[in-house]
């Protein structure tokens, strides 16, 4: 017996912190985890609802954003390791050819 | 307060801790080493939900594989170690936004679900065959569109990080 509220509050916990992540590292590699920390709130809040509601389609969903992580992590990771190789870093504040 | 819920407290406080030392730890290696404690956790309360197929894939896909990816990353680029040189200037900023967040979030979820009041509900038993009908009964289209798509990342990840043959 579990109240829904505690669940979307751990999982706001969890996309703050992805957020904070997101906003002050540097790190390319250190960006893509604090991503995967908010499809990981996401997908609590849909599992959570998927159980109160008693209906599976929460949980599927759940398997469909996990899928689209995992292509997200591939990807992204093959692209910061491109731009290791040809510019000697990963911070994502040097990479700034395109800005302005 | 029942047992499965003190059960909930206690794995959503270490999956807590887990993603705060995740963002904030100094070493990039120790910063993927904490993801699987937030991301097992997760999955924890998958399990005390009922879920036990998308907890095990939890566990499969994020601990074994997407970790493994990122300590493969961290590999190949030999990131530097120490707070400075991994964080930039905007910590605080970005702490207050994120606290921002969270302080809406839980005002919003505070105001629509009442905290106090709410009623708890028991885990859902969702067995594995029950979710293999519910995705190939109503979602076959969608299915198809995300094999596609990791077909299309799995493809699109070689050709970015293959080598240049030189001509």
């Amino acid at each position: 017996m579990i109240r829904l509220p505690l669940i979307l509050i751990f999982s706001a916990v969890l996309f703050s912190a992805g957020v904070y992540g997101v906003l002050a590292r540097r790190n390319a590699v250190l960006v893509l985890m604090s991503i995967e920390l908010m499809l990981n709130a996401v997908n609590l809040n849909l599992v959570g609802f998927s159980a109160s509601l008693r209906s599976l389609t929460g949980q599927v969903f759940a398997l469909f954003v996990i899928a689209v992580a995992a292509a997200e992590a591939g990807i992204g990771l093959a692209i910061v390791i491109l731009i290791f190789r040809n510019r000697e870093t990963i911070n994502v504040d040097e990479v700034n050819l395109l800005k302005w | 307060m029942t047992g499965q819920e003190y059960a909930f407290v206690v794995i959503a406080v270490i999956g807590s801790i887990g993603a705060l030392a995740v963002v904030t730890a100094r070493n990039v290696v120790h910063a993927a080493l904490y993801l699987v404690v937030a991301l097992g956790s997760v999955g924890g309360v998958y399990l005390l939900l009922g879920a036990e197929f998308v907890a095990w894939v939890q566990i499969l896909i994020y601990v074994g594989a997407i970790v493994i990816l990122f300590l493969f990353g961290l590999m190949l680029t030999r990131a530097p170690i120490g707070r400075e040189t991994l964080d930039n200037q905007q910590q605080g900023l970005a702490a207050f936004v994120s606290i921002a967040v969270l302080a809406g979030l839980v005002f919003l979820i505070d105001d629509a679900f009442h905290l106090r009041h709410a009623r708890p509900f028991a885990e859902f038993a969702a067995p594995t065959g029950n979710v293999g009908s519910a995705i190939f009964r109503g979602f076959v289209l969608p299915f198809e569109a995300v094999s596609f798509l990791l077909l299309a990342a799995l493809i699109g990840a070689v050709v970015l990080a293959r080598k240049d043959e030189p001509k």
